[in-house]
């Protein structure tokens, strides 16, 4: 009897978990299979190539393929250096008790919760009426140039959203390096920062690698902090300068979905559009785990 | 009499060097000398200080957090606590060893130019003739000659131990400090690594740590026995083993306890 209800809990026990875990699969498995089913047939070189036409109702893609593109590269470029910098202060440099470092990471842990419409009014408040107007004035323009929304501060706003990304898996890559090997290297006369430029920063490589990877995914699908930090309904010309509007794929796909005056001539766009942005997303991603890979294989192969 | 031989000079001498842990004394009021061109074993139970006396020699120790020593070590009759001594300077006149060996993930030739690059050497073929002599004095150089370019995570045991020591070798150390090289290793590449030690005597001087009696018995000149943080007794090892005056050395080298 006991014998046979202990069979019984274990079998239940794994088809649950069987099933928790094959829901998951079946989610992400409908989801591709109704995107590509509604817009597979509608991408082609020129819906990628060329500007929206007809009100939104027909044309491409292309600003807001290029809008996202451009925003995401720069947000790594902006957050990938201070987030590296700020870990690789907390865990090499901070005294691991220190009242600095510990209010630098409640303050990451507290950053991590905040939904990203906040993110969005912060980056209108503090990059572009607060900073943005202060270099305006400081430089002398009479009209808004700094003080508008523009793709800098949308990408800079991103950046702030994904730091807590980039810092906690940078300190979890740099606490993966063997203290072994920051002996070994004190040991032969190198100093501290000898010891971060040549052994640990060069072995926590995979691990802040895959920290923008997880940055750049949940950069460039977030629509809400570029709401009103950047992103334009419709701009047929792509973004010239850093203060420049631009167009995004996720708010495109918000556009089309609900501003659309005939919701059936635009559902093949929509769908379509829906796909270029998950398969940029998954592009960048494996390039990213790519890199990830080879920096790996040639670091244990030691060239 | 035959005429007694020059006493060696003292390379480094420790003087009622304590060192603690927080408040936790890990050795106390030690004062020992390392005999230059002399192999000196330092042997004693787990936790008996041994390990922690020869990392305070490089002041490896200063990297614990809580660590604090009183009293002090010469290297050549200077403090090596003097505040206008560079510690970089000493761990570069004084090299380690470590327990288990710690390659870096980089290729041979990498892991043994690693002392090299970092003190500013960037002559490639004086890297390359100082890297060749790392590894022949790590008697390494025959088994790895034609792959330098992979990478050191490749070898074997005793082979990545071997390139352990020819790294430290390498920047061309005063001192050789040695934290239980062979623990880890097969009796065959402990007798490798032995016999080294045996050769680099005439150039270094060597301390080195060991938990194995033989061993300490066959490599070193001069043995000191520690236990619970103190200095036992120090001196010749064939003395220390045949004829020892501590009864707790007398114990501890015949096996009744540790």
């Amino acid at each position: 009897m006991k014998h046979a209800t202990r069979r019984v809990v274990g079998l239940s026990l794994v088809s649950l978990t069987g099933l928790a875990a094959f829901v998951i699969v079946a989610m992400l498995a409908l989801i591709l299979l109704d995107v590509v089913k509604g817009g597979a047939s509608h991408i082609s070189w020129k819906f990628l190539t060329e500007s929206p036409t007809d009100g939104m109702m027909g044309g491409g893609i292309f600003p807001a393929l290029f809008g996202t593109a451009a925003l995401t590269l720069l947000m790594t470029l902006a957050v990938m250096p201070v987030g590296v910098l700020t870990a690789v202060y907390l865990h090499e440099y901070a005294p691991p008790d220190g009242k600095l470092a510990r209010a630098v990471r409640v303050a990451v842990a507290n950053l991590a919760g905040v939904p990203s419409i906040v993110f969005g009014l912060f980056g209108l408040g503090f990059f572009i009426l607060f900073v943005g107007k202060g270099l305006d004035r400081a430089l002398g323009y009479e009209e808004l140039h700094w003080a508008q929304p523009g793709i800098l501060w949308a990408s800079l706003t991103l950046a702030v959203l994904t730091l807590p990304v980039v810092i906690v898996s940078t300190e979890e890559a740099l606490r993966a390096v063997p203290l072994d090997h920051r002996t070994a290297s004190l040991a032969l006369g190198a100093t501290q920062s000898q010891t971060l430029a040549r052994v640990v920063l060069p072995g926590a490589l995979p691990g802040i690698l895959t920290g923008a990877v997880l940055a750049i995914s949940r950069g460039a699908g977030e629509v809400a902090p570029i709401l009103f930090t950047g992103a334009a309904y419709f701009l047929p010309d792509l973004p010239s300068s850093l203060n420049s509007q631009f167009m995004h794929l996720g708010y495109h796909t918000y556009v089309l979905a609900t501003q659309s005056p005939d919701v059936e001539a635009t559902r093949p766009l929509l769908y379509a559009t829906v796909m270029v942005l998950l398969l940029l997303t998954f592009a960048l991603n494996l390039v990213a785990v790519l890199i990830r890979t080879r920096t790996r294989r040639k670091a244990a192969s030691g060239h | 009499m035959p005429p007694t031989p020059a006493t060696p000079r003292n390379k480094m001498e420790s003087r009622d060097l304590t060192l603690r842990y927080g408040s936790k004394v890990a050795i106390k009021q030690v004062s020992l000398a390392i005999p230059e061109h002399k192999v000196t074993a330092l042997i004693g139970p787990s936790g008996c200080g041994k390990s922690t006396f020869l990392r305070s020699l490089n002041r490896m120790n200063d990297l614990i957090a809580g660590a604090n020593h009183e009293g002090t070590v010469f290297l050549d009759g200077r403090s090596i606590h003097d505040r206008t001594l560079d510690v970089v300077d000493l761990r570069r006149r004084v090299g380690m060893v470590f327990q288990k060996s710690n390659p870096f993930p980089k290729s041979i030739f990498e892991n043994v130019a690693y002392g090299l690059r970092v003190g500013g050497l960037k002559d490639k073929a004086k890297l390359a003739a100082r890297v060749e002599k790392s590894l022949r004095g790590a008697a390494l150089w025959d088994e790895v000659k034609d792959r330098l370019d992979e990478s050191a995570l490749g070898l074997s045991g005793g082979q990545q131990q071997r390139l352990c020591i020819a790294r430290a070798l390498a920047v061309e150390p005063e001192v050789l400090l040695m934290d239980e090289p062979a623990s880890a290793l097969d009796p065959i590449a402990t007798a490798k690594i032995e016999e080294l030690i045996h050769e680099l005597k005439a150039t270094y001087t060597i301390a080195i740590v060991t938990h194995n009696m033989q061993q300490a018995a066959r490599v070193s000149d001069r043995t000191a026995f520690f236990y619970m943080g103190e200095l036992v007794e120090c001196g010749p090892t064939e003395r220390i083993f045949t004829n020892p005056q501590e009864k707790r050395t007398e114990d501890y080298v015949t096996g009744k306890f540790g």
